[in-house]
């Protein structure tokens, strides 16, 4: 789609000057007004401006937080509470941020289960699909050390378990996470690290979102019916088309963090949060943030010895193993249909991997103890079945639907059958029509 | 004539391979100091070693210090919990080795291997748990000795673990009793 010719047309003398020296509105227009859209995306695609919204957001306001925050651990968890009651409207920058970061992985998560649902990740997205796991992985570093800042006994003890995981790794293990502390156990040498990381990594995140997005202006971007643009009339502008559908879907995205930052400022974190940090009390139950709690589950799903690996490393590799799925997704599906709505079956597993990653996310807020830890044991077994042996063989064995010619044909069957439907609407058009 | 045609690109290859080493060792070289810092600094490994007054202990009693940033208990054991430890079948525990870095590390975990001679009634741990670095609970679980809330790991009298995820004994550090009453660890 990057390669149809650049319609830009400078109306200015400074704009033309500009334009043979240094073409930055000319590549700002053709990305973000001229750039062409497949006509039928959904509100699933207003995801990705959103998350580009929160990245912004969390900086701006991470910024100043900084100024009032002393990473040091003997003031971390005094300063946090200075902003909240003396610092002028610190209390709403914090609440923005904490929150922020919840939501931020709220709509990485829909982006990445839209990404599933869609097929969006398949040939030749697969290069766009794993500059996307990435960021979800910066993110997830900085998330977790961005809750070791308040010195809290869950940022603490948090900490430790999770600088715990290296430990798992022999001969090396020690070593490591004593590399990662700057100690024999999380202490000061560990806050300041960790706030300097917390610090980096937004920006980091931010370079890897310009490839993803150079990425996906190269290969364009892919649709609910899973067929590729195929002319002009498959296409609308983006400006005014996406921006507006974009904005709307920000705006809806935004009164429900509004809500929470206001009214349910703390549902999402943990009381223990509000204890300052113990190195020799452990909370009664350790939990991580709600986003990281399928993975816990998984860590903690491990109580058995496999082979030579002991169960505690067992855990670590099923852990990383698990997000590891994910970068190996466009290879392990093996259907040439990208869309679920043109596969009966893989809708149906797909929504069971949903339900299954949800399942894991409440048994990791369980205590590790009796029917909890089978329980986990299954959804786990079902997680890493669902990537290693439904993705790879439903490919081979699946009749799918038959596929519209077009995106245009679709739109119009849509719009026949279902009279002039709502866009968003349009992905369970072609199912319904048999 | 061919002389000087292999002399030439010998001389550059020289130049190139010269130039590619010294950028690989210089790029070594500054890379090193930057994951160096990352190590514990000196402050931190001049807490390597503290001395605890334990005149105040009684059987049955225990005080946990900070050493290195980690709690260490030192318990004064009862008749019992010594007894209870010497009873264990040594083939039933899960980490067969002693964990005393005042040992070999192939010492098998009998009781008396988990303290040091002539004071068997003295269990000096690293009160951590070996799984993901919970404090364990004292003189809890079924085993009477330490119970890790977080996940559920059991130990006995002589801090050995019994049950749940974790995969080692607690670890016993560098210790000594310099007199009858003051211990120095580490």
């Amino acid at each position: 789609m990057s390669e149809g010719h650049s319609t830009y047309t400078p109306k200015t003398g400074i704009g033309r000057w500009v334009d043979a020296r240094m073409p930055l509105p000319r590549l700002v227009y053709d990305s973000f007004v001229a750039y062409p859209v497949p006509r039928n995306l959904n509100y699933a695609w207003t995801f990705g401006g959103i998350l580009a919204l929160m990245l912004g957001a969390q900086i701006l306001t991470g910024i100043v937080l900084a100024m009032h925050y002393a990473a040091d651990s003997s003031l971390a968890f005094d300063s946090v509470e200075k902003i909240m009651r003396d610092v002028n409207s610190g209390w709403l920058l914090r609440y923005l941020h904490s929150n922020g970061a919840s939501f931020f992985f709220v709509a990485v998560y829909i982006h990445i289960f839209r990404g599933l649902y869609y097929g969006s990740y398949k040939a030749p997205r697969e290069l766009l699909w794993i500059l996307g796991c990435i960021i979800y992985l910066l993110m997830m570093a900085t998330g977790f050390m961005g809750y070791v800042l308040p010195w809290g006994q869950m940022s603490f003890w948090g900490a430790t378990v999770i600088t715990g995981f290296f430990t798992a790794i022999p001969l090396v293990g020690e070593w490591i996470q004593q590399l990662l502390l700057g100690g024999f156990a999380v202490d000061n040498p560990t806050l300041n690290r960790f706030f300097s990381l917390h610090y980096l990594l937004p920006f980091m995140i931010a370079g890897v979102v310009v490839l993803h997005i150079w990425a996906l202006h190269v290969v364009g971007q892919s649709n609910p019916t899973g067929i590729e643009v195929k002319s002009k009339t498959d296409t609308v502008a983006f400006t005014p088309y996406a921006t507006i559908k974009d904005a709307f879907g920000m705006l809806v995205f935004l009164f429900i963090f509004a809500y929470f930052v206001f009214y349910l400022p703390n549902f999402l974190g943990h009381p223990d949060n509000y204890v300052v940090a113990d190195p020799l009390k452990t909370p009664a139950h350790i939990v991580p943030e709600w986003y990281f709690l399928p993975f816990y589950a998984i860590l903690r799903a491990i109580t058995f010895n496999i082979g030579p690996i002991n169960s505690k490393l067992g855990g670590v590799l099923a852990m990383f193993g698990s997000i590891a799925m994910l970068f190996l997704v466009p290879w392990l599906d093996t259907s040439k249909v990208r869309s679920a709505v043109y596969r009966p079956w893989y809708k149906l597993f797909f929504w069971l991997f949903v339900i299954d990653a949800v399942l894991l996310g409440w048994l990791g807020s369980q205590p590790a103890e009796g029917s909890y830890v089978f329980m986990a044991q299954m959804a786990t077994l079902f997680y890493f079945a669902f990537f290693l042996v439904v993705l790879p063989v439903l490919g081979l064995i699946e009749t799918p639907r038959r596929l519209p010619n077009s995106i245009t044909e679709a739109v119009l069957e849509k719009n026949k059958a279902g009279g002039g439907g709502h866009p968003a609407r349009a992905t369970a058009a072609p199912e319904t029509k048999g | 004539m061919s002389a000087t045609d292999i002399q030439d690109p010998n001389r550059r290859d020289f130049l190139y391979v010269a130039t590619g080493m010294a950028a690989v060792v210089g790029a070594g070289a500054v890379a090193w100091p930057f994951i160096d810092q990352m190590r514990p600094d000196a402050s931190t490994l001049a807490l390597a070693s503290v001395e605890v007054d334990v005149s105040s202990l009684t059987p049955g009693t225990s005080l946990v210090v900070k050493w290195r940033g980690k709690p260490v208990v030192v318990r004064n054991r009862t008749e019992q919990e010594m007894k209870d430890g010497e009873a264990v079948n040594l083939a039933e525990l899960k980490d067969p080795l002693a964990r005393n870095a005042n040992l070999p590390a192939d010492a098998p975990a009998t009781d008396a291997n988990r303290t040091t001679p002539g004071k068997e009634a003295w269990m000096v741990m690293v009160q951590v748990c070996t799984h993901l670095g919970c404090i364990p609970l004292g003189q809890e679980g079924e085993f009477g000795g330490w119970f890790c809330p977080c996940h559920g790991s059991t130990y006995d009298t002589a801090g050995r673990v019994r049950g749940g995820p974790a995969p080692e004994n607690m670890s016993v550090p560098v210790f000594q009793f310099i007199s009858d009453t003051k211990i120095r660890i580490g």
